[in-house]
């Protein structure tokens, strides 16, 4: 599983996380009593506001609504199961939900263990010129029955680290209104990409901006690296108070015949830092921390790259965001790299880049240089 | 307009409906017996001393957040399993059953009625005692089973219809689910005995069944761990290979950390290693791994031989006061002078009480006395306090004389 390494290799426990840890610790106020279903308010309401931003009009309209979930993972599944019963109609097992190619593997398991039984895919990574695919996926939008479900990366897409613009995001939100076509944003590295929280949050404010009704799944497992106490948010936004009051109420008995009601730990510690604006701040510290290591990792490759003179073009390596990187490598470079380099990519050329630090940078450099140039 | 136009509003919660109007009472000795967790006799929730000094040596510990594996922590799921099916159990000593970590009961639960789903071709049909959790029915019938009854709870005796049980499960269909709990049953605190136990393990087993034990009060029923797996673990020793379901809300006080588990008996080690796949490909696309918290607070006490010892005095503790105050609420309605049979109160175990009461005398103890429960007449015995035991004793006899 993906998480983010320091430049010694190492995990990485935030210092933010590790201060409020120690200040709920003190607290002897607090208990284990049980969260609401939905989960603990202070952490939804924030978790909320931090994908859409403090302005959302969607916020100030009253019009969102949150369930804390397990995860990204929970978030993506309660949205999923609430679709196949509520979206378009009482049932929507063969409502088409559409997972770009490639994807997450998971996404695809989250939507049929939901139920829908029409799962299908739309162009997006474009190998021969290593970005997007761009016409290929309007041209899946134009061609999807009406009221189709689209599963979208809110940024730093998995895996191919490839995202669209914000002139590209505008053509996609066109379409999918023109078609009535429901946008599931999934939002797992929000800061984490670009180092920006509001960058990374672009695409989805834009979506609401545009008068969407949109589901956001995030996940606080990378920005806050709190992988294993899975915090996540599910973000509703509707038409109105009204509307999303009702979809809440459904979403609850979702929630309680999954997990009844949500873990404490984790979901405390992103709302207590959230909700200070001293630690807040400091939140957004770490976070630039991970996402400019990242960053500095891409480019220190590409020049080496480029310095090696390593055939092909390198740019998609600083082009591309987030943990992943689709570097090119075909299955016969992988298998390369892997048995005579000892270095660990997927077989589609997908490599971490948090795996990368200043003291390999030079010897992976070298080995897809050798793997290019040896293996065709 | 909205996509979501047509979305019913769904019912409210009872129990939930309960705390609300309780918390807008402004009635200085009301009493909320709806709850369904533990509290102390200052009516304060309970932090185990042993879940507190777990935390301390996590929190001096620094560990990483890593991921989880799928199946959660595995000093978790291995204690786990011993602590239900005891460290003598030729089931846990020959690796043959898989446990894996779960989002507390419920999780649990669901995680294991999704593998039935799935797996077991024989039949779609839950068995549920009446009455039995109101969540069990949701739960099944959201992993795609269907619900079907028998008899379990005799209103007129407020205690087992064994007869009817019998009768009942005698002629479910072969190969059918049946799910039992283990031990403070709930909602009406009635256990079967470890005769009539006996007896249900032979019908179920002529009747071919799988059993589904739900294990949420281990330790927090009797105040022994041993003596409230009893059950279990004859089903075991009778070669009924069940499914099981542990929650740590109750017995730990971990309610919102979400420590459970789920457990099957298999016939080897190479059918459990199969099975554990399976579980964790319905994992996956649930939550893809279970959050550590909890699991790691009762892994550290259920394997460090000092807390482990501690936590069975603590457990033993709140069992005890619940006893107790279940032996004070039927005095004290003597004292009162009803005449009413009250035994039940003490015959019955754990956090729920069937008080027989009826809605109307239900519904009298909410207006006239400001005492909360559900329509149903079940009380949380873990409500009541030495404070106020008087007055819920005063407030019963006034609306059943």
């Amino acid at each position: 599983l993906a998480a983010y390494r320091t430049d010694e290799g190492q995990p990485w426990v935030l210092p933010v996380v590790k201060k409020v840890e120690q200040m709920i610790a003190n607290d002897k106020s607090l208990n284990h009593e049980y969260l609401p279903i939905l989960g603990l308010p202070e952490f939804r309401a924030n978790a909320s506001r931090i994908a859409l931003g403090d302005d959302s009009p969607a916020i100030k309209e009253n019009r969102i609504g949150s369930v804390q979930s397990l995860g990204g993972t929970g978030a993506l599944r309660i949205g999923a199961e609430f679709l196949r019963r509520w979206y378009n109609g009482n049932n929507n097992t063969a409502t088409p939900v559409y997972i770009s190619t490639p994807s997450w593997e998971n996404h695809n398991s989250v939507f049929v263990d939901a139920g829908f039984k029409d799962i299908r895919t739309y162009h997006y990574w474009d190998a021969a010129k290593r970005g997007l695919d761009l016409q290929g996926l309007l041209g899946d939008m134009e061609k999807a029955p009406e009221f189709s479900i689209f599963i979208l990366h809110a940024c730093a897409h998995n895996p191919t680290g490839t995202d669209p613009t914000p002139d590209q995001w505008k053509q996609i939100a066109a379409v999918m209104k023109r078609r009535f076509l429901f946008p599931f944003f999934d939002s797992a590295y929000q800061g984490f990409a670009s180092g920006s929280l509001d960058k990374d949050a672009w695409a989805v404010r834009y979506f609401v901006s545009e008068g969407f009704e949109l589901f956001c799944a995030q996940s606080f497992s990378k920005n806050f690296g709190l992988y294993n106490e899975r915090v996540g948010n599910l973000t509703v936004v509707g038409k109105d108070a009204d509307n999303v009051q009702r979809v809440l109420s459904q979403m609850e008995k979702i929630v309680r015949t999954t997990w009844s009601n949500p873990p404490s730990q984790g979901a405390r510690i992103v709302a207590t830092t959230l909700s200070s604006p001293q630690l807040f701040a400091e939140w957004k510290d770490n976070v630039k921390t991970m996402a400019d290591r990242v960053l500095l990792m891409r480019s220190e490759l590409r020049s080496r790259l480029e310095s090696l003179g390593t055939p092909g073009t390198w740019n998609h390596i600083t082009e591309q965001i987030g943990m992943f990187s689709f570097t090119g490598l075909n299955p016969k470079q992988v298998e390369y790299m892997i048995k005579e380099k000892h270095i660990y990519l997927m077989a589609s050329g997908r490599i971490n880049m948090c795996g990368l630090t200043t003291k390999n940078l030079d010897y992976v450099a070298k080995s897809i240089h050798e793997a290019v140039t040896k293996i065709q | 307009s909205s996509w979501w136009s047509h979305v019913e509003m769904g019912p409210p919660d009872p129990i939930l409906g309960v705390t609300e109007a309780f918390k807008r009472d402004t009635n200085s000795k009301k009493m909320n017996l709806g709850v369904g967790a533990y509290r102390d006799d200052n009516g304060k929730p309970y932090v185990l001393n042993c879940v507190r000094k777990a935390e301390a040596m996590i929190a001096s510990q620094k560990m990483d957040k890593e991921y989880l594996p799928i199946a959660g922590l595995a000093d978790f799921t291995r204690a786990s399993a011993q602590l239900a099916l005891g460290e003598n159990s030729e089931a846990f000593k020959s690796g043959r059953y898989v446990t894996v970590q779960g989002i507390s009961g419920t999780g649990s639960l669901r995680v294991g009625a999704n593998f039935l789903q799935r797996f077991f071709k024989p039949s779609r049909d839950v068995y549920l005692p009446k009455p039995s959790w109101g969540n069990h029915t949701p739960i099944f019938r959201d992993a795609g089973l269907q619900l079907q009854a028998y008899r379990y709870y005799d209103p007129k005796t407020c205690s087992l219809d064994f007869s009817g049980a019998m009768d009942d499960i005698s002629k479910i269909p072969e190969k059918s689910i049946i799910l039992l709990h283990a031990c403070a049953h709930n909602p009406t605190g009635v256990d079967p005995r470890q005769e009539q136990w006996k007896e249900l393990a032979a019908v179920v087993k002529k009747r071919n069944l799988l059993v589904y034990f739900d294990m949420a009060y281990q330790g927090f029923a009797s105040g022994d761990i041993n003596r409230d797996a009893w059950a279990v673990r004859y089903f075991i020793e009778q070669g009924i290979n069940v499914i099981l379901s542990q929650s740590y809300a109750k017995n730990m006080g971990l309610y919102g950390e979400r420590a459970g588990a789920f457990t099957v008996i298999c016939s080897d080690t190479e059918e459990a290693k199969r099975v554990e796949s399976q579980l964790k490909i319905l994992i996956r696309p649930m939550y893809s791994n279970p959050p550590l918290n909890g699991a790691r607070i009762a892994s550290i006490i259920l394997n460090t031989p000092d807390l482990r010892k501690e936590w069975l005095v603590e457990v033993k503790g709140m069992a005890d006061r619940i006893i107790s105050m279940r032996t004070q609420l039927v005095s004290n309605l003597k004292k009162e002078g009803s005449s009413h049979n009250w035994q039940h109160i003490t015959d019955q175990i754990g956090m729920f009480c069937f008080t027989g009461l009826k809605p109307e005398q239900v519904e009298r103890l909410i207006k006239e006395f400001s005492i909360y429960m559900t329509k149903d007449g079940r009380i949380s015995v873990a409500g009541v306090t030495s404070g106020n035991v008087g007055y819920l004793a005063h407030a019963i006899h006034q609306v059943t004389k």
